[in-house]
């Protein structure tokens, strides 16, 4: 065994040396609809670059295409990384396009949402599998974080060996409780964070650089 | 009320989704020799119908995403509009073989409980107990 480990742990090294230079890590940004993914993606994407990366929404799957931000250089106690930020759609078992209708949207409207909402979490499925380097997992804190969906998605990010970032967004809402989520995934750090407020982000950039860079 | 009627196999009753709820029990076994296609195709031909499918042994992650990529292609407007899954949360990998640890392969032995999103409801779940409300078509 012990054999057989070193072999696995040198080519690994040699291949991350190869590799790890100063190439920019894919850091996909996943969570459940509505956890605010999108409003960290913007809020990191103007604070390094000065752009935004897509439109906020309350209504769930306003964002139904992975989106990228890319050469996204966050510099933290004299250490610089480089990024690219992936923007996933929240990921779901299903989507009903008569949900939509509750937000005044026509049926037209809402299946062709639906619809795109689909191939969204589709992409994103892949792309965790097959091209990120990283994971940033944005939950909604004053939600119950003990979901099938999440318990999937952190087994499928662990399985894949990905560094994984777990942050509790909404610190800003009363209701906000972040040691449940502490509590619901006890084997990754929780960093408490209010994406719209822009509230702990100093944390949230030193982590980045930390499990990242 | 008709109550609900477990198969072990999939067999065709001419009464099958009528009145009743069909549960499919898949065995360990039974999964074990079909690759990772092939069981997804299994579970989902099964929800699509209506069923509910329970699973011995669950799927590996890898599985489980590819599932989701699927469950996600299929979904169609008034027809599909997914599946609801609950598995036990996952426990600590401690009853994993020496070889299991040696290759990194993971245990993914959790009975895991798949249905159609429109008429499986959790009601409650922690680590020890699924519950669930299953509405007829």
């Amino acid at each position: 065994m012990g054999l057989l480990t070193n072999l696995r742990d040198s080519i690994s090294r040699v291949t991350d040396g190869l590799f790890a230079a100063d190439e920019p890590k894919r850091i996909g940004i996943y969570g459940p609809p509505n956890a605010g993914k999108t409003t960290l993606a913007n809020r990191i994407a103007r604070d390094w670059t000065g752009d935004a990366v897509g439109p906020e929404s309350h209504i769930p799957h306003e964002t139904r295409r992975a989106r990228r931000k890319e050469d996204v250089e966050i510099e933290r106690n004299g250490r610089k990384v480089t990024i690219d930020i992936v923007d996933t759609p929240g990921v779901t078992t299903k989507v009903d396009y008569k949900e939509f209708l509750d937000h005044d949207m026509e049926k037209d409207d809402a299946v062709r949402r639906s619809r795109e909402a689909t191939e969204g979490v589709a992409e994103a499925m892949h792309w965790l599998r097959e091209d990120v380097d990283g994971v940033i997992y944005v939950l909604d804190s004053t939600t119950d974080p003990f979901t099938q969906v999440n318990t999937m998605l952190i087994g499928i990010i662990e399985s894949q060996d990905l560094p994984a970032l777990i942050l509790a967004n909404k610190t800003d809402l009363e209701g906000s409780d972040v040691q449940q989520i502490a509590n619901a995934f006890p084997q990754h750090e929780t960093i408490p964070l209010s994406a719209l407020e822009g509230d702990n982000m100093d944390e949230v950039y030193t982590k980045i650089a930390e499990y990242f860079g | 009320m008709a109550g609900p009627k477990a198969n072990v196999d999939a067999a065709d009753d001419p009464d099958d989704g009528d009145d009743g709820v069909r549960i499919d029990m898949i065995s360990g076994a039974r999964m074990e020799g079909l690759t990772g296609m092939e069981k997804i195709r299994l579970i989902l031909d099964g929800v699509r119908e209506g069923n509910i499918v329970i699973l011995e042994e669950g799927l590996s992650p890898d599985e489980e995403s590819k599932l989701i990529e699927v469950t996600m292609t299929e979904i169609s407007p008034d027809d599909f509009t997914g599946i609801e899954i609950e598995t036990y949360p996952k426990a600590e990998a401690g009853d994993q073989s020496f070889l299991d640890k040696l290759m990194g392969r993971e245990s993914t032995q959790k009975l895991t409980v798949i249905g159609p999103a429109n008429r499986i409801e959790t009601l409650h779940k922690d680590e020890n107990l699924i519950s669930t409300l299953v509405s007829r078509k």
